[in-house]
């Protein structure tokens, strides 16, 4: 389907192309401050990947719920998370998104529906399948996202999820945003198919692959997911098929892949450079409006990271709180 | 006061919860039509539905993480595993999911979820269903931990966890079910984090929580024939630990034995010994001892599978060789 099939406005298509702008700008600073020892911690980047998540939450409302990987970043920025609150956290400062304790792979923003990102592969899936069980019970017409990757498509926790979710009809979408590589192993050698979506016919769910560089084409296939969870009718799978562009963390020497295989992606299916191209060929899109674009995403990030360097970091007095809930 | 089964406090302490709270469900293998393998769920199918008394594919994993994932949206899980053994399929979701996450999230998210299961030996089930594992969730911050022995203590303190808004491992024992003892018809509660004394005496204080309080409790009859009076306290719960009444009891005796199922090395008694060793010293005299399972799987055939734990025999010797300096205030 196309964006116009889909009742796509030239503005909704704007507010996407601007929201993958706003994630690869907020990592592409994470990855300058970490270098510079500022950020801490593990940085797992999503680069390349924004329209994934960014297809899949225009699909939902801020009561959905999503449950997150350590690839973290994109979802919560693309369910409208405090990119302050977060730049914060990824400095371990106490003004971060959770007082500087998570970390990048642990943030939580349950006002958005993102109750966790996860640390653990493969964790997404049985929590994300968890949340639609609660939508089921208590919430009815919500529903849960579970994002994972390649890599978390091959742990056992995707089994029990998709059976148990299936077995009882849950709301939840399981979105495999297969990139090509879990660290250093490509896909072809962890999976007799190379792809997953094969596997979902075998619970009755309905299983579908996209092209995951193309916001319109995961929206469109996001959409008819949330569409049917809302309606009762149970979970679908949706393969998003996309690559990162950074290695597994920064500092990866990425020697399991070439340099022209990255270029082949960024020159000819960069999401962002797909929905520019979209916007220049139905709208007339002018580099104007695409530098005013970037200028405004580039001081809303450096206002995070303002907000960021500004936070105190959080105090060893503080470190044994919230461990039980009152 | 009415007698029941401790199977029965189970299922009563549950079918009140979830008449009082709507949000209260339960699931796991096996907890509908036949109300689980040890009947501690019976009869909530009939009163609640399907729909609240949730039978699940074998499935560890989904069971923990789905229950979880539930629970951190505001919903009040029991889920089960059957066996104790059986956590070696869902440890990622208790080590690394519910037991972490209202610390990682700065309390915005908290888990309040029961992971009802039992464990323990004596019906020949061999290694991999009669093991005693108390000490894997010990040691992860964040959970507590129950372990009653009485139909009593069971039902007050599922209650009281299933109202707690942390996740709590709530291990029962397989040779309590059939047990019988006085529970009110009236609601109560007990909280966690109160152990109980389950026989007064003045000599020698033996620690203990689930199964083996009942073994105590027969070692200090024959004890009590020799001439050595012993308190039996139950802990009742690990996590929180109720150090206030060790210290109680340990000061008045000043001798102690700790007794557990679980393999001594590295157990629950441990721990407790060194906390005793590190705060209690001079109100000992006598070294602190343990009475625990053998650090072996538990053996199949019976007189193995008893000689593995501890006996009445054991607790006996162990007292004896600890009050042999007579009693303290005697």
């Amino acid at each position: 389907m196309d964006y116009k099939q889909l009742g796509l406005t030239k503005q909704e298509l704007v507010e996407m192309y601007r929201m993958m702008r706003l994630i690869r700008v907020f990592e592409e600073n994470a990855i300058a401050y970490f270098k510079q020892g500022i950020v801490i911690g593990n940085m797992h980047m999503y680069i390349g990947e924004e329209a994934v998540a960014t297809g899949v939450c225009k699909a939902l409302t801020k009561e959905d719920y999503i449950a997150s990987n350590h690839r973290c970043d994109g979802h919560l920025i693309a369910k409208g998370a405090d990119i302050n609150a977060m730049m914060a956290e990824l400095m371990g400062k106490e003004n971060g998104i959770c007082g500087g304790r998570a970390g990048k792979m642990h943030q939580s923003a349950p006002e958005v529906g993102l109750l966790s990102a996860n640390g653990i592969v493969g964790a997404s899936q049985t929590l994300g399948t968890g949340h639609a069980l609660y939508c089921s019970l208590f919430a009815p017409g919500r529903v849960s996202v579970a994002f994972f990757g390649d890599g978390g498509s091959n742990q056992g926790a995707f089994h029990e999820s998709m059976n148990m979710a299936a077995v009882w009809k849950l709301p939840v979408i399981f979105v495999c945003e297969n990139n090509h590589y879990a660290i250093s192993t490509n896909v072809n050698t962890a999976t007799a198919m190379g792809s997953f979506y094969q596997r979902a016919a075998a619970y009755g769910v309905p299983g579908v692959r996209v092209n995951g560089n193309n916001a319109i084409e995961v929206y469109a296939a996001a959409k008819q997911a949330v569409e049917r969870a809302r309606r009762g009718e149970g979970p679908s799978f949706i393969e998003c098929d996309t690559y990162r562009l950074r290695g597994h963390h920064e500092g990866d020497e990425q020697t399991y892949r070439t340099r022209e295989e990255i270029d082949e992606v960024i020159k000819n299916n960069d999401c962002i450079n797909n929905m520019k191209k979209l916007l220049v060929a139905e709208f007339g899109w002018s580099e104007e409006e695409d530098a005013a674009m970037i200028k405004s995403i580039e001081d809303q990030v450096a206002a995070a990271v303002q907000f960021g360097i500004e936070g105190e970091p959080m105090k060893v007095e503080d470190m044994e709180s919230n461990l039980y809930a009152e | 006061m009415k007698k029941i089964m401790y199977r029965e406090a189970i299922a009563s302490a549950l079918a009140e919860e979830m008449r009082r709270d709507e949000k209260v469900f339960v699931m796991g293998e096996d907890v509908a039509i036949t109300g689980g393998v040890f009947k501690a769920t019976k009869g909530l199918l009939d009163e609640f539905g399907p729909a609240r008394v949730r039978n699940t594919p074998l499935s560890e994993w989904a069971i923990a993480g789905v229950a979880t994932g539930a629970a951190m949206c505001g919903a009040r899980p029991v889920a089960e595993i059957m066996h104790v053994d059986f956590i070696g399929c869902c440890f990622d979701i208790i080590l690394n999911q519910m037991s972490k996450m209202c610390y990682k999230t700065n309390g915005k998210v908290n888990v309040p979820i029961v992971l009802r299961t039992q464990g323990g030996r004596g019906r020949s089930n061999g290694c991999t269903q009669s093991q005693s594992l108390e000490a894997l969730f010990t040691q992860v911050p964040g959970l507590k931990v129950v372990m009653p022995s009485t139909p009593y203590d069971a039902k007050g303190l599922l209650k009281t966890a299933i109202r707690d808004n942390n996740p709590v491992v709530f291990i029962e024992h397989k040779g309590l079910y059939q047990t019988k003892g006085e529970v009110p018809e009236q609601e109560y509660t007990i909280p966690l984090g109160k152990a109980d004394i389950k026989r007064y005496g003045k000599d020698v204080t033996i620690i203990s929580y689930s199964k083996s309080v009942l073994v105590a409790l027969d070692a200090a009859k024959e004890l009590e024939a020799k001439g050595i009076d012993v308190e039996v306290l139950d802990l009742r719960s690990l996590v929180p630990l109720d150090w206030d009444a060790i210290t109680e009891s340990v000061t008045k005796t000043g001798r102690v034995i700790i007794c557990h199922e679980a393999a001594e090395r590295g157990g629950y008694g441990a721990e407790i010994a060194a906390q005793i060793a590190d705060k209690l010293f001079d109100e000992l005299d006598a070294p602190v001892v343990r009475v625990c399972g053998a650090n072996i799987p538990v053996p199949n055939a019976t007189l193995p599978e008893i000689e593995s734990a501890p006996t009445v025999k054991k607790l006996v010797d162990a007292a004896m060789r600890i009050c042999k300096g007579g009693a303290r205030n005697g």
